[in-house]
């Protein structure tokens, strides 16, 4: 299949970027996107042009780094799917596919459509965390918990930490991707001892790195690659609110 | 602003029974004597007071809301299908918000400035002197632009609340699985369809019965 792509470039954080447009003949519809940007990068240096930086890793959905809006989506028209696995079949021949990176001013862009997520990881580190002694393990049922509370909180533990809650919100809002964080530790009893003060410093986090405020449009959810649900923000205004009402951190 | 939101919610209840008294066609009697009631009972006083602090929260949180939110984006997407993924409805609650604060200046204009500081005509109900509120809103419901522009307010109303009402119970973190449909259904069908179609329903009536179309 033939298409057409805009890719926006931007040589690094400081500069300013635009669209480029870039022809593509003979794409297989059996590639997945991330495979025809690297026809896309082996063309550019055979013409001795700057290939198209973009994040990559594991390439099977599940590390969360390959962030491209595409065609007006983050992660592209398919529900439930990351870059790494959205197909060039869902695209039709002739074709013009728009690739931004995400957009948020906590999110800056590093080069092309590489944006830097480390306000995700000084989230994590202000309080997704439990305190457990290491050294060996545990017996594997010396906590019991029902099953539907793991499942719970496996849901929220899905969470690859992509952003595409983020770069699909109108606020630019981190809060389905902070409400799973809280969330998985917060119905679990191994989430207890640290629980208010968790959902006080990941939010206070949240807010300092400047991601937008959530107004419930929904969307985070429905781009989701792991189809994380909007309980989990209402849990966490919950955790949020309960933390700020009675802790004892002032 | 959701505690604000819901609370305006609450009022509206309040106040669209206490303006069902329109359509009694007693002349305006039982209307009267409600607004005279509304205006002189110390505890609808003080919550009247609770109300117009709330829209003003309501409005200056939800402008600083709104101006942090478009903050959280400084370079915007050039392609973007937000219908893919979210409501209309839920995607402009500020452009709802500032027709309704439109509305609601004009509103209070016409009818709360004109009960306080008048100039109004009197009526007399068993030997006692009442404001005769209905007469005003029967003249300004007689002008069709007036009774047009309340139509319209009131489905901006409508598109507020069918997002409005749920939002303020996530927002506060009631969301389970035995009651948010009941929040969604009530939300949907209570504040967005039948709370917004009878106040519309008021102005259209005055507007008919002034013009002798109804009796
Ligand atoms: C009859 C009057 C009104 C009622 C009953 C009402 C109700 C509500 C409710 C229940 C919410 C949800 C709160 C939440 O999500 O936490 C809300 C949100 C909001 N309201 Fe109102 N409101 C009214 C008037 C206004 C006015 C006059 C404005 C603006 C000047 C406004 C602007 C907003 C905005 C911007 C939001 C934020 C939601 C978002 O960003 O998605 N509202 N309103
Ligand atoms: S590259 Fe790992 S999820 Fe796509």
């Amino acid at each position: 299949m033939n298409i057409t792509l805009k890719v926006w470039r931007q040589k690094n954080s400081q500069s300013q970027g635009n669209l480029m447009e870039y022809k593509l003949n003979d794409i297989s519809p059996d590639m997945s996107f991330l495979e025809m940007f690297d026809v896309l990068n082996e063309d550019l240096q055979k013409r001795g042009e700057e290939p198209v930086a973009f994040d990559h890793d594991c390439r099977e959905g599940i590390c969360g780094m390959c962030s491209m809006f595409i065609n007006g989506r983050p992660h592209g028209p398919q529900g439930y799917t990351t870059t790494c696995q959205l197909h060039m079949r869902v695209f039709n021949d002739g074709d013009t596919i728009y690739v931004e990176p995400w957009r948020a001013r906590a999110f800056p862009v590093l080069k092309d459509l590489v944006v830097d997520r480390s306000s995700f990881d000084r989230i994590v580190q202000a309080g997704g965390y439990i305190s457990v002694n290491t050294g060996s393990a545990r017996d594997a049922n010396e906590i019991p918990i029902p099953k539907e509370v793991q499942e719970e909180s496996m849901d929220a533990a899905a969470c690859i930490a992509c952003g595409a809650c983020v770069a699909a919100c109108k606020n630019a809002s981190a809060m389905l991707f902070v409400a799973a964080q809280v969330s998985k530790f917060a119905v679990l009893p191994q989430g207890q001892p640290e629980r208010q003060l968790r959902a006080e410093r990941m939010v206070a986090q949240m807010d300092a790195e400047g991601f937008g405020a959530c107004s419930f449009t929904g969307a985070c959810s429905v781009e989701c690659p792991k189809s994380i649900s909007l309980d989990h923000i209402a849990r966490l205004n919950r955790e949020y609110l309960g933390a700020k009402l009675t802790s004892n951190n002032v | 602003m959701s505690l604000t939101g819901l609370f305006l919610c609450t009022f509206l209840i309040v106040h669209l029974a206490g303006n069902l008294q329109l359509f009694k066609g007693d002349e305006g009697r039982a209307f009267n004597v409600y607004s005279h009631f509304m205006t002189h009972n110390p505890v609808i006083m003080t919550i009247s007071y609770l109300l117009y602090a709330s829209i003003l929260i309501h409005s200056t949180m939800a402008l600083i809301l709104t101006r942090h939110n478009q903050a959280s984006r400084p370079v915007k997407y050039a392609y973007q299908r937000p219908e893919a993924n979210s409501h209309w409805t839920s995607r402009n609650m500020g452009i709802l918000g500032t027709i309704l604060f439109i509305f609601i200046v004009i509103h209070m204009r016409t009818f709360w400035f004109t009960m306080h500081f008048g100039p109004i005509p009197m009526v007399n109900y068993d030997g006692e002197e009442y404001k005769d509120l209905y007469t005003v809103v029967s003249a300004a419901f007689s002008n069709g632009l007036y009774v047009l522009f309340y139509v319209l307010a009131m489905a901006g109303l409508s598109f507020h609340l069918v997002h409005g009402f749920q939002s303020g119970f996530q927002t506060l973190g009631i969301r389970h699985k035995k009651y948010s449909p009941m929040i969604e259904w009530i939300g949907t069908y209570g504040f967005g369809v039948l709370i917004p179609a009878l106040f519309a329903a008021m102005p259209v009536y005055m507007f008919l019965k002034t013009h002798g179309f109804i009796g």
